[in-house]
């Protein structure tokens, strides 16, 4: 290919031996074009981070190694450069932006000094040379302030101003290749459309080629020229971006974009269940005034009301701190409101004292977010499943034959009873979650981000399981995500949070067709892919 | 940053409190007559009488203490019972050596062991990383006696190159006879302190080596010599500095031991000669002047945290 | 979502689990450290429980015999009332293993109790943390000194005096274990399927605490040795005529320039013994405590 400032040739990077595979990545073939942004697409171990960071020579270098093919950039092969032009090229030539802008930030250095850093190891320039050109890279990226924020320190910063940092420490050498490692995976939906304007923009102003690593396919369709998609260490099918949404060939990538929610909610009956859970006027305060005025308070919720039927699902809406999980936890009395009420089946339970809160338990269940923490390592399948039954008195076989039949429902073999947590993989341990909540048989079911830490593909399985749950044990169920194709897809009815505060709240079609409140609008023209992806 | 220093030295106040407790109760509540156990074996009926007015032994236990309690307050740590000095003009006279001593022996470990310690890391698996932490083992098995009697065995009997024991004073007999003194007891307290302070600085430099802002580092071209210096050992100096404060409580232990083995005249010294002559307000002094010690210590270390990671804000 | 730079095999690399302690177990025997350290002492225990049937009695005086150089009269030699310092030594050992394991035994049990409560029940954890604050800030030798010399010293004052600033440490590392913990998404479903707290606590928090307190329980045996050496020696420990390693070296002292084996052989040998536990603690904690021991391998 012309032009290229990169072109990767028949890479394959091996794995210890022992690993699951023989090779992380496989005869890997691309190349990014000056001026374009190339999209490497794939679900978690499909190879798509280890290309990225092989090209930097960032990779774990002890477990990881290329063992064929060639790295081209500007006639030199980066794997067979020495390790001293390897670093002149780091930040001079091609640079990179990570997933975690906090982590990726050095938390005891000023962020002026930390871009500043990149001039100091590649120019002559002065301190104070180095400190006009940092202020115009701040400028450059929209920052701010920039000749205050210069002094700040990265934990001072929100997440999206420190993911700018990282971008204008990464581009103030212009270098002709970025390198973005799921750079706005980590931000929330408004400030993720923000920065990658950013990068589109600087992009194109730059006439620089960028290599952007994603799982998601919303991403794609927003800034993609080109798609690379990758499954299990190879490269399934690449092209221009138009053609492969438009006409995704391969089966892998026609699974991976089907699996994508729809942002248009389908058709759905209004609910006519008993109401089975009200909250209303609930607060959560935190923190109080100190005794040497110190103090501070955050209200994590601000009157909260709501009410959830039986065979309806209601989706709590929001952004990081917008208070979506304390609701939840205040639910389930995993916190204690401040104020308000909580009726379960016409009780009061936000009050109760944990001694009285005991019967109640069993009525409201909980599937976590995170699959690797919710189950105890420890323990078997089995056990985990029965311990609330049989807390409640039910016999240790009766409740092993209900868990049986639960693990038939949730689509696991019983056989997996015996078995511990680690032998499962992400999307089937959220599957003995959901077991094990219903083995309660609960009336009100809470996900709280449930599916949000799985790949698309398992995603949607999960999905579809507890709709179908719901509608098998005539749950309420309590659906938290920050989702909003998610939602779309499974909620009934949407509240929408903001800091603390509801600030809207109808059926999930009405609130999607003709949102009332200005954020609910930003937050919906800000979903990934909301313009290009209508698949 | 005023408020929290009050806090934080607020927050002293019931440790001290607790110190306070526990060394009054240790006396009162041990089995037996204190008094009689203070007059030792010989003592006649009116010894123990004695002993037992001049330590208020015959009052209430809450009166005691609270008397006990209010003259701490005033900085009256108590009257020997055998020269019948106050305890802090006994500690006045003796205290030289000793912190001379843990001054050395703190600038000599944290001088060795951060950089071997940071060495280590760096170079994590490798034969000098093994052997830091050989060395780092068993300097937490040899008994700060054992290795002194060694020390004194190769250094001063064989080779005659130091002074077996005593000590000069730096402000009365010069720095060369100072030097030559401390020298082997520094020697003898650090190992146990190097050991402790390079294992710190290795993990935590091995935990910060495996950052992502290290990799962000790397990612600009830095050097690795740089990254190491500018980003992970500026990174891990909060536990380094923790297991320092910790470790004062290992030097104080260790001071008696070392002062002993080298006839040092200080508060380690002190503390034996009392305990052999069953002198209990010396002890008791002692023991909470140290207690205070360490923890105001600690609350200057807890102090610098601020400055070492801006993210410590209170 | 993403993985990471090293890769993230088979996507269900699992913290080295727990469920399978038995294996566990094995996997710490392959450890050298554990492995090695074990047979040492193995060995000297085997050495300590036996050895003094064969030699001369420690206690018997020879003054024919006095401050004999190693090899001439009996293989260390002998001290200055001519007793043997070899069978001396052997005795030595009975009294240091007893001292390490009794305190670290009694150490763990009252500090796992403390910790437990303190992590678990909100109102004791100040008062507590505060008392064990206090407790480590007395400097342990001088308050095993005062406790000794005021109680008397028997092996049972020795043992509680060489135990009391150990609790603070175990109380510490329990409650920081029981506070992570309980912060566990498994824990909180376990709340939310009605578990009583007495369950939770053995069922998924006191699991969690039996890796780390295994190996606090290696390097309190380990030290507890040498603190008690040090109170012979400066003699403030077990009574005199009981041949303690530390006492030994108490009495060398005054002949060392003359007879510096007298505490050279029994202090090698708590030496070798300390060294062989805290390297069977090292590899305990590289094999059963996996988080830690990726940052002090």
């Amino acid at each position: 290919m012309s032009g290229a400032v990169l072109s990767v040739e028949g890479l394959t990077v091996s794995l210890p031996k022992g690993a699951d595979r023989a090779n992380a990545v496989e005869d890997i073939d691309l190349a990014v074009a000056a001026g374009e942004i190339v999209c490497v697409v794939g679900e978690s171990g499909s190879g798509k981070s280890v290309t990225a960071f092989t090209v930097m020579g960032l990779q774990d270098s002890r477990a990881l190694k290329p063992v064929a093919g060639r790295i081209m950039m500007d006639g030199e092969d980066l794997l067979r450069v020495g390790r001293r032009r390897l670093r002149k090229l780091r930040g001079e030539k091609m640079s990179m932006i990570f997933q975690e802008p906090m982590t990726a930030l050095n938390p005891v250095a000023r962020v002026g000094d930390q871009i500043g850093e990149m001039l100091e190891i590649h120019t002559d320039l002065s301190a104070s040379g180095r400190k006009t050109r940092v202020i115009a890279a701040m400028e450059d990226v929209g920052l701010p302030d920039p000749a205050s924020m210069y002094r700040a320190f990265p934990h001072q910063l929100s997440g999206g101003q420190r993911q700018r940092i990282m971008i204008a420490m990464a581009l103030v050498l212009e270098p002709d290749l970025l390198i973005a490692d799921e750079p706005t995976t980590a931000l929330d939906v408004t400030t993720q459309a923000q920065i990658l304007d950013l990068i589109k923009d600087i992009q194109a102003r730059r006439g620089m080629g960028v290599l952007f690593i994603t799982h998601d396919f919303g991403v794609v369709a927003d800034i993609a020229d080109r798609v690379v998609v990758m499954q299990h260490g190879r490269i399934v099918e690449q092209g221009l971006a138009e053609q492969v949404l438009r006409a995704p060939e391969h089966p892998y990538t026609k699974m991976l974009m089907e699996a994508v929610p729809s942002m248009t909610p389908p058709e759905r009956e209004a609910a006519t269940g008993a109401e089975t859970l009200v909250v209303e006027g609930l607060d959560k305060t935190y923190g109080h005034r100190g005794l040497l005025g110190g103090g501070r308070l955050v209200h994590a919720a601000k009157s909260v009301d709501f009410a959830l039927r039986r065979g309806e699902t209601l989706g709590i809406v929001g952004e990081s701190g917008s208070g979506k999980s304390t609701v939840a936890r205040c639910v389930m009395r995993l916190i204690d409101p401040t104020s308000g009420r909580v009726l379960l089946d016409g009780r009061d339970i936000a009050g109760l004292s944990q001694g009285a809160l005991r019967p109640v338990r069993r009525d409201i269940q909980v599937v976590f977010q995170d699959p690797y923490r919710s189950l105890n390592p420890r323990r078997n399948v089995g056990q985990s499943i029965t311990e609330g039954p049989v807390n409640f008195g039910t016999p240790q076989a009766e409740a092993m034959a209900r868990a049986e039949e639960l693990m038939r429902v949730v689509g696991l073999d019983p056989d997996a009873l015996e078995r511990f947590p680690h032998q499962f993989s992400g999307g089937q341990r959220q599957r003995i979650a959901i077991a094990r909540a219903l083995a309660m048989q609960p009336h009100v079911l809470i996900a709280d981000e449930a599916v949000s830490a799985l790949d698309v593909s398992v995603q949607a399985q999960v999905l579809d399981l507890l709709d179908d749950v719901r509608d098998r044990f005539d749950l309420a169920m309590l659906f938290i995500t920050h989702d909003l194709r998610v939602a779309a897809q499974i909620c009934d009815r949407i509240l929408v949070m903001r800091q603390g505060e509801v600030v809207e709240q109808g059926p999930t079609a009405d609130v999607y067709a003709n949102p009332q409140h200005d954020y609910t609008r930003a937050l919906l023209a800000a979903a990934p892919g909301a313009a290009r992806l209508t698949v | 940053m005023l408020v929290y220093i009050l806090k934080r030295v607020a927050m002293t106040i019931p440790v001290m409190g607790v110190v306070a407790l526990f060394v009054f109760a240790l006396l009162r509540l041990s089995p037996g007559d204190p008094a009689a156990v203070i007059a030792g074996d010989f003592a006649t009926a009116e010894d123990v009488a004695r002993i037992r007015e001049q330590l208020g032994l015959s009052e209430p236990l809450v009166v005691q203490f609270g008397t006990w309690v209010w003259s701490l307050m005033q900085g009256d740590l108590g009257t020997s019972i055998f020269s019948g000095k106050p305890v802090t003009e006994l500690i006045a006279q003796r205290i030289e050596p000793t912190m001379l001593l843990a001054l050395t022996t703190i600038l000599f470990s944290v001088a060795v062991a951060v950089p071997l310690g940071t060495l280590a890391a760096f170079k994590a698996g490798s034969l000098i990383d093994r052997f830091v932490m050989l060395f780092s083992v068993g300097g937490f098995s040899v008994p700060v006696f054992v290795l002194g009697y060694v020390l004194i065995y190769v250094f001063s009997l064989n080779l005659r190159w130091l002074p077996v024991q005593g000590y000069r004073s730096p402000f009365e007999h010069g720095l060369g006879p100072f030097l030559s003194h401390i020298t082997l007891p520094t020697l003898t307290l650090s190992v146990i302190f190097i050991a402790l302070i390079a294992r710190m600085t290795r993990a935590s430099v091995i935990e910060v080596l495996e950052e992502d802002y290290v990799r962000t580092a790397r990612a600009k071209g830095q050097s690795e010599l740089k990254v190491l210096m500018r980003h992970a050992v500026r990174n891990a100096a909060v536990p380094i500095v923790t297991v320092i404060g910790i470790g004062i409580a290992l030097l104080i232990g260790g001071v008696v031991v070392t002062e002993s083995v080298y006839n040092i005249p200080g508060l380690g010294r002190l503390v034996l000669d009392a305990v052999l002559a069953r002198d209990y307000p010396i002890i008791q002094g002692l023991i909470l002047f140290f207690s205070f010690v360490y923890i105001l210590l600690n609350l200057l270390i807890d102090l610098t945290y601020t400055f070492l990671d801006p993210r410590i804000r209170y | 979502m993403a993985e990471g730079v090293a890769p993230d095999v088979a996507g269900a690399a699992a913290p080295l689990p727990s469920a399978r302690d038995v294996a566990v177990w094995r996997i710490a025997l392959r450890n050298r450290g554990v492995l090695w350290g074990g047979v040492v002492l193995a060995l000297i225990a085997l050495v300590a429980v036996i050895g003094p049937w064969f030699v001369v009695d420690p206690t018997n005086l020879n003054p024919m015999t006095r401050l004999r150089p190693p090899g001439e009269a009996g293989l260390m030699g002998t001290d200055q009332l001519g007793r043997d310092v070899f069978s001396r030594v052997l005795s030595g050992a009975r009294v240091s293993l007893v001292v390490g394991l009794a305190v670290a035994v009694i150490a763990i049990a009252i500090g796992l109790v403390l910790g437990l409560v303190a992590g678990y029940v909100r109102w004791t954890d100040a008062i507590i943390m505060r008392v064990m604050d206090g407790l480590m800030s007395i400097p342990a030798i001088l308050l095993a000194i005062a406790m000794i010399s005021l109680s008397g010293a028997t092996l049972g004052t020795v043992v509680a005096a060489i135990v009391i600033p150990e609790i603070p440490r175990v109380t510490r590392l329990v409650r920081s274990v029981v506070l992570t913990v309980r912060e566990e998404a498994y824990v909180e479903a376990a709340i939310a399927a009605g578990t009583r707290v007495h369950m939770i606590m053995v069922r998924h928090v006191l699991p969690n605490t039996i890796a780390p307190l295994i190996v606090q329980a290696t390097y309190i045996c380990g030290s507890a040795m040498l603190t008690e050496a040090i109170l012979g020696f400066l003699g403030a420990g077990i009574p005199p005529e009981i041949p303690s390693w530390g006492n030994i070296m108490s009495e060398g002292r005054t002949f060392f320039q003359l007879t510096p084996w007298i505490i050279f052989f029994p202090g090698l040998a708590l030496a070798v013994t300390v060294l062989a536990v805290n390297i069977v603690g090292d590899g305990l904690r590289d094999t059963l405590d996996p988080r830690i021991a990726r940052t002090m391998r």
